[in-house]
């Protein structure tokens, strides 16, 4: 099992990312490893590890994450004021594009304001200039600062365009499936390419906020307002894609450390795709006003090796797609009779998720056109 | 009364009293005018009351922010609800809060204030003309605004309050929130858009049919063009925000289905309509303080506007792009590839009819002879603030990076910068400018300049670091944030209390001026001041130009 599980995996690789695909396996277990030390003093046993014939590997013996979070990535930082750290090649580029093109843009076109305002002040008060020339039309300037910023935005659009462009890419046959559900007020996930997994994510509450003997936040979890009582768990180096929808009102599926934000709306069905480069803990929190809690139902992505991702899908009872081409394994799991939330998006890139509307567990007025890779 | 429309045909003022210094008695003065000054000057005083409920609401908002954790949200509930108040009902009082402060400073702060308050004041003066088209369409738009503004206060008392943030989304605002609360909130704003459409179609009628001999539409005042493409922005963009939220209603109370997918309907249909009204809005409420900038730069710099025509046909440009750039504010809903292509080059475009403002502005002061009256001071903040808060847009124009920024802190700063320091300096420019004018009194200089300057430290502290925020990621619309997002949110909070300090001042000047300040003349600013509200005395008479001025072929303003 796990030795197709891993050369279907290999052959994602190859497929999808070969330029990360040296570098995911070993860190990740590496990561594994360190983290595990970490986790261990935490108090508070969780709920048994599910009755799966294999373990948890996300667990220890006990119940508890072994991965902890790290202070410097994929969490916000106090005092800093720039982006967070990208783990993803979209959120690379964006990055770049935000902090090596836009801000300095904006920053000279702030400061050459501020210097001609200043300059106007000093030079043409009414002690220095008593005269006022009655100058009041220079049809060469204007021109001039009517063009200038036409060149400086279309030397914006291009990096702006390309970069909508790579985000646009749909997500290969090999990708990993994940549906994001918004619910008021916590996050529900199914895994449709591997068989029945659904998961439920809720906040953690503190310490005090809960009765003796219940699951509470501690900081091998995560940050306060950020830590879910369940993981998000995906594979590093493999394409994902997002799916999400929503059971009730609009929420917003968003992990800063991807540059993802995907809004959660009932009635349909949004894709997008990203790959995580780095194992690791990511947060994320919802992003469109949902009611009361809206604060209070966070995202915590996992991110492994495939094989350890393998591993953790075997624990929760569902299959990986089997080791024929991708397009044929994942039409085969989308016919799995017992699920009964089987995803649309499933069906492939091409024709994603307009596939079979009428399988969504939300009512079957989602429209085609408002899903990002089928318009093109 | 019933003879006015010949009097108006016989004196060419629309209005049905004879004598320029009669005026009414004071219920019929102040609750029946028909006098533009009146009305104008009710605005006003709504205006400012408006203000300190919703500048109040964000001190309330500031306060909770200022610390990690939920600490005073379930005792300001406990205030209207009595002392049984549940932590989710708490936290539902936190998005009645933001809503109430967003709805509050659009629609009954800045849009009274710039439009009804200073639009009513001073379009007709400028024009040369006696009166609005419709000067009891004019009272009327002002006191459906009373209603409006009712309803949305009391819609906390009687129900649980409109949490659904300004932007009423569906389907949180449909069967989302059930409720009294958020019918009342969806009246308010149906009232509140009746009125401003009135009041747009009065402003059309006046600026085209009502000018002086002479005053072209090419020698208006810039304020008065602002107000005329306010006017169609208003005209063409309310009736959607209405058709928008009349099927709010009907989804919630009379089982239609237009925003909810279970049967047929979309929730996406509610945020094109809304945003299709929502984004020419925001030009609704700074194009006219681009008008009351320009007045302000160019009397202060006694030197005519720099490059009269391209100002006029820039704020063209910005009303037109304006309405085909709204789904910049949807990005992450789910719009295709070409879509958000789209959309983010066409809202970059409007960084270049705005850079021609900004440096017509520059080029106006270039050569001048500059006086730093308060007016210009706060004009001068506007144009550097403006500019911030303007590149911060292009930024976000970017459909590609707005996926990280959309609903972060980010964008609470951006909007803040164009409206915060954007409008309301524009706001405080001219009342400033206009104050002697109004009140026949001078205000305080020193009291004026102190105010700009704690205001201006106090509004950068409070909304600066709100962009370190939105890097970050902190999202907006949070009552309780993660630990790490504490250092900037306790500076912004002090930022706040900066800013308070400022409009204290802000209110001791007025009452200082309005008690003891000198007489003012009728000209204050000197030659540089050229429009003909500085013909006047200072009150203008009740009735203004019983002769119609004639306008020279001289230069523009």
């Amino acid at each position: 099992m796990l030795g197709l599980t891993s050369i279907v995996l290999a052959a994602g690789l190859a497929l999808g990312a070969p330029v990360h695909a040296q570098n995911s396996t070993a860190p990740a277990a590496d990561a594994q490893q360190a983290a595990a030390p970490a986790a261990a003093p935490a108090p508070a046993p969780a709920a048994a590890p599910t009755q799966a014939a294999v373990a948890d590997p996300t667990l220890d013996a006990a119940g508890k994450p072994l991965l902890t979070p790290s202070k410097t990535i994929g969490q916000p930082q106090d005092g800093l004021y720039g982006l967070q750290d990208q783990v993803t090649p979209n959120g690379r580029e964006a990055h770049w594009f935000h902090n090596w093109i836009l801000v300095p843009l904006i920053t000279i076109i702030s400061i050459f304001v501020l210097i001609l305002l200043i300059w106007v002040i000093i030079r043409y008060r009414r002690s220095a200039n008593p005269t006022p020339s009655r100058t009041s039309h220079n049809t060469i300037i204007e021109i001039v600062w009517t063009l200038a910023p036409v060149l400086i935005l279309i030397a914006i659009a291009v990096p702006s365009i390309r970069l909508l462009a790579a985000q646009f890419k749909p997500a290969p046959d090999n990708a990993v499936t994940l549906k994001a559900i918004g619910n008021q007020w916590f996050w529900s996930y199914e895994y449709p390419d591997h068989g029945d997994i659904k998961l439920t994510a809720n906040m953690l509450k503190e310490q005090t906020e809960v009765a003796a003997g219940q699951r509470y936040r501690t900081d091998a979890d995560g940050p306060r307002l950020l830590a879910a009582d369940t993981r998000v768990v995906l594979p590093v180096g493999v394409p994902i894609r997002l799916v999400t929808t929503a059971q009730d009102v609009i929420h917003s599926w968003a992990v800063p450390a991807f540059w993802i934000k995907l809004d959660a709306v009932p009635g349909r069905l949004n894709e997008t795709s990203f790959i995580i480069e780095k194992p690791g803990l990511y947060f994320g929190q919802c992003s469109e006003l949902c009611g009361a809690r809206h604060a209070y139902m966070p995202i915590a992505v996992e991110a492994v090796s495939p094989e350890i991702f393998a591993r953790w899908v075997a624990s929760k009872g569902g299959k990986m797609p089997s080791k024929g081409a991708a397009p044929q394994s994942t039409t085969a799991a989308g016919n799995d009779a017992t699920d009964e939330t089987s995803n649309a998006a499933e069906a492939g890139p091409v024709v994603n998720a307009t596939a079979a509307p009428a399988v969504t567990n939300e009512p079957a007025t989602q429209n085609p056109a408002g899903l990002g890779q089928t318009g093109n | 009364m019933t003879d006015t429309a010949l009097h108006a045909h016989d004196h060419g003022h629309a209005h049905d009293h004879h004598d320029a210094d009669h005026k009414p008695g004071f219920f019929q003065r102040w609750f029946m005018s028909t006098n533009h000054k009146d009305i104008g000057t009710l605005y006003l005083i709504f205006a400012i009351i408006a203000g300190i409920i919703g500048g109040g609401i964000s001190g309330l908002m500031r306060a909770e922010l200022m610390h990690p954790g939920i600490q005073y949200l379930p005792t300001w509930l406990s205030y209207l609800h009595g002392s049984d108040v549940k932590f989710d009902d708490a936290l539902h009082f936190w998005n009645v809060l933001i809503t109430a402060h967003g709805l509050i400073m659009v629609f009954f702060m800045v849009m009274p204030a710039m439009i009804g308050g200073f639009g009513n004041w001073f379009v007709p003066i400028m024009i040369g003309a006696p009166d609005m088209a419709f000067p009891r369409m004019n009272n009327i738009s002002f006191w459906l605004l009373i209603p409006a503004f009712t309803l949305l206060l009391a819609s906390p008392f009687v129900g649980v309050g409109a949490g659904t943030g300004w932007t009423v989304y569906a389907p949180l605002s449909t069967y989302g929130e059930p409720g009294p609360s958020v019918d009342m909130a969806i009246l308010s704003l149906h009232l509140a858009g009746a009125s401003s459409i009135l009041g747009a179609i009065n402003f059309i009628t006046t600026i085209f049919n009502m000018r002086a001999p002479g005053m072209t539409l090419h020698k208006m005042p810039l304020f008065v063009w602002s107000v005329l493409i306010t006017a169609f922005l208003l005209l063409l963009a309310l009736p959607v925000l209405a058709a928008a939220i009349t099927m709010l209603l009907t989804d919630r109370n009379f089982g239609t289905a237009f925003y909810d997918p279970a049967y047929g309907g979309d929730p996406i249909l509610y945020q094109h309509l809304f945003w299709f009204f929502g984004h020419p809005e925001v030009y609704i409420m700074i194009l006219p303080g681009f008008g009351i900038v320009s007045q302000i730069i160019a009397t202060f710099s006694r030197k005519p506007v720099f490059g009269y025509l391209g100002m006029a046909y820039a704020m063209v440009a910005i009303g037109l792009v304006g309405f085909v750039v709204w789904a910049h504010h949807m990005f992450t809903t789910g719009l295709s590839v070409t879509v958000k292509m789209y959309f983010t080059a066409a809202t970059m475009v409007i960084a270049v009819p705005t850079g021609v403002k900004i440096f017509s502005w520059i080029a106006t002061m270039w050569g001048g002879s500059l006086s730093f009256k308060t007016p210009m001071v706060w004009s001068i903040g506007f144009i550097f603030m403006f500019t911030v808060g303007g590149v911060t847009g292009v930024v976000l124009a970017n459909g590609g990076v707005d996926d990280y920024m959309q609903d972060t802190y980010y964008v609470v700063a951006h909007f803040h910068y164009v409206l915060s320091l954007g409008a309301v300096f524009s706001l405080f420019a001219g009342f400033y400018y206009w104050f002697p004018k109004i009140s026949g009194k001078m205000y305080n200089e020193l009291l004026g300049h102190l105010h700009f300057w704690v205001f201006f430290i106090g509004v950068n502290v409070m909304f600066f670091p709100m962009h370190f925020l939105g890097l970050q990621g902190m999202p907006r619309r949070y009552p309780d944030y993660p630990d790490a997002y504490a250092h900037w949110n306790q500076v912004a909070t002090y930022g706040y209390m900066i800013m308070f300090a400022g409009v204290v001042i802000f209110f001791v000047n007025i009452a200082w001026s309005l008690f003891a300040g000198k007489k003012a003349g009728d000209n204050p600013w000197g030659e540089g001041a050229t429009t003909l509200e500085w013909t006047l005395s200072s009150p203008p008479p009740f009735h203004q130009f019983e002769t119609l001025p004639i306008i020279d072929g001289g230069d523009r303003h």
